[in-house]
């Protein structure tokens, strides 16, 4: 089994900003490992002469032509804030976790 | 904030025992029509949240597509700049957990940005002339700019100390470019000039292409200094980088303040901290932001929903061949159009005074007029107003009237600043403003001639002295002319008449 650890789990859950029980973190140790390990396979099949692959579809230069149209009426975002004053969005106070 | 506890060494002392290296990170906001990803407006400003849409907002399940202006305007930049475009390259994500972006993520570039490798010549003024440096390109790469915070609460309207925060999304979005040097070592006690000569070439190069509108004031025109000092002996120390410095004269300030007090530090016995810092405006000094002890792990992945750019040479030559007089080349022609001294072309540069001084020639003033004017008066009511030079609301075309009216001898240059003074101050354009306020040379050579007998009459002990040949005792009768004229005589003129009169030779 790839050697996930609690910390890299606890790490990763705080960059996530997760909070997790012990006992979460024990289960998402084991789970994380064992895709770790099930994507370690891939490495084991794929020769030097194969390049990573992000995008499936060999396509590039997908652009759009430089015109700016009307957005979201701003009613309808307001109506998918979960907190709005001002005509903006109200989010909680940022620094506390520094 | 309090008076500061921030310990510096003398500049000279700094220098003497370290060298400075300096980066810079500048970011450039596109004057695109849309967004970099969605074809929201791109314009500044506009009531809150009112340019956004799903892709900009993050929804799920919308989809980025990319401008191909931006991509355009990105490929210029960096051809102008001398750098390679890639022929094969991709976006990245860059995650992070901050209001300022909705989706969790900024899109940007990692390890494959569009243009590399390139080089910007800027010269600086020194006591020996002026010097030329190359600052050498490491990247140019696109990304997202990022939506606007307000913190409120608190009675700071600063991060700290609010209770909560309020997001316009209508920045996030809009195409930004980053252009980062190599490290510029080598410059001395010229760090904190090539540091601004740098930027301000920058910015006159992004003008000249057409691409932002480059506003330093308006934010579209950022930049975050990286200072470090290299110990005797070292090559490298630990760098601080202050972040948004808004001004070129920031610019200059924000790196001689980091030398100052790194150098403190660092002669003190202390090490310096990698971190970020903020410079203040009103007491030219940086203090300490965020401490980059735990660097962000941004965990950058290619950017699935993007497919790559590739440009072809031929795009590449192409756009090449759109790219505008490179500024440094334009001052040199137009230096020796002008017929004007490495000084004087100095001046009008650090006036920003260029473009309006070449435009107002192309309206048929004469260069040194030109000059005159925009250099002297207008840069010291800009100054004393705290405008840039450009917002002052004189044109071309009023200087071009008011020299007409001084050529035709009916404004005097005392009385034309006073025209300047009634436009500038929104009473009209040029005839309206001198019709308003009675602006015309007293020419009519009976009411001088009236003035200059009563003038003669009052004093005639320098009526004498001028007929018993000295003749520098004039200056006192035209004095009085000019006053008795409200300064709205010509003094030659007075002075003329007044010899001619008395029958002495000038």
């Amino acid at each position: 089994m790839a050697n996930i650890t609690r910390e890299q789990v606890q790490h990763l859950a705080h960059l996530a900003r997760l909070e997790l029980t012990e006992e979460e973190t024990a289960h998402y140790t084991d789970q994380l490992s064992a895709i770790v390990e099930a994507v370690e396979h891939v490495s084991e099949v794929a020769a030097d002469d194969i390049p990573p692959t992000s995008h499936p579809v060999p396509m590039t230069n997908v652009f759009r032509e430089d015109v700016a149209r009307p957005g979201l009426d701003r009613a309808d975002v307001q109506a998918g804030a979960p907190s709005w004053e001002d005509d903006r969005f109200r989010v909680p106070r940022i620094l506390d976790e520094d | 904030m309090s008076a500061s506890a921030i310990e510096r060494m003398k500049f000279d002392d700094a220098l003497a025992a370290f060298e400075p290296v300096l980066g810079l990170e500048t970011h450039v906001e596109l004057g695109t029509a849309s967004k970099m990803f969605c074809s929201c407006s791109a314009e500044f400003g506009g009531e809150p949240n009112t340019h956004v849409c799903p892709v900009c907002l993050g929804l799920p399940g919308s989809m980025p597509v990319v401008n191909a202006s931006a991509i355009e305007s990105t490929i210029r930049m960096g051809l102008s700049l001398n750098c390679s475009i890639a022929s094969w390259c991709r976006f990245a994500r860059k995650n992070y957990f901050y209001p300022d972006m909705p989706k969790d993520y900024q899109v940007s570039q990692y390890d494959e940005p569009l243009c590399v490798d390139g080089y910007l010549d800027v010269v600086v003024a020194t006591d020996d002339g002026p010097r030329e440096f190359r600052v050498e390109i490491e990247r140019v790469h696109m990304e997202e700019d990022t939506g606007k915070l307000t913190h409120a609460g608190g009675d700071t309207g600063r991060i700290h100390g609010a209770d909560y925060s309020l997001v316009d999304y209508n920045r996030a979005g809009i195409p930004l470019i980053e252009i980062v040097t190599k490290p510029i070592v080598g410059a001395g006690e010229l760090a904190p000039l090539v540091a601004r000569a740098y930027v301000t070439e920058l910015r006159d190069l992004m003008r000249a292409l057409g691409v932002s509108d480059v506003r330093m004031d308006q934010g579209s025109l950022r930049c975050d200094v990286n200072v470090s000092l290299a110990p005797s002996g070292e090559p490298w120390g630990t760098r601080s980088e202050t972040k948004n410095v808004n001004s070129l004269r920031s610019v200059e300030r924000a790196v001689r303040f980091e030398i100052e007090r790194q150098a403190a530090v660092l002669s003190g016995g202390g090490r310096v901290v990698q971190e970020t810092r903020h410079f203040h405006e009103d007491t030219g000094e940086t203090t300490s932001g965020r401490s980059k002890e735990h660097a962000e792990e941004y965990r950058y992945f290619p950017e699935p929903d993007l497919v790559p750019v590739a440009p072809t040479s031929d795009w590449v030559e192409e756009l090449r061949g759109t790219l505008p007089e490179v500024p440094s080349v334009r001052r040199a022609r137009l230096q020796a159009v002008w017929n004007i001294s490495d000084l004087e072309m100095q001046t009008l540069v650090n006036a920003e005074a260029l473009d309006l001084v070449e435009s107002t020639i192309d309206h048929g003033v004469d260069q040194a007029a030109a000059r005159k004017w925009w250099t002297g008066e207008f840069t010291r009511i800009a100054n004393e107003q705290g405008i840039a030079l450009t917002d002052l609301p004189v044109t071309a075309a009023h200087i071009a009237r008011v020299e007409e009216l001084i050529a035709d001898g009916s404004l005097t240059d005392k009385l034309a600043r006073q025209v300047f003074e009634g436009v500038i101050a929104g009473e009209g354009d040029v005839d309206a403003v001198v019709q308003a306020r009675g602006l015309v040379v007293v020419g009519d050579d009976s009411t001088l001639l009236a003035a200059i007998e009563q003038a003669l009459a009052d004093q005639p002990d320098v009526a004498e002295k001028i007929q018993g040949g000295k003749v520098q005792a004039a200056g006192a009768i035209v004095g009085a002319v000019m006053k008795a004229t409200k300064g709205q005589a010509d003094a030659a003129k007075v002075r003329t008449l007044l010899l001619e009169h008395l029958g002495v030779d000038g």
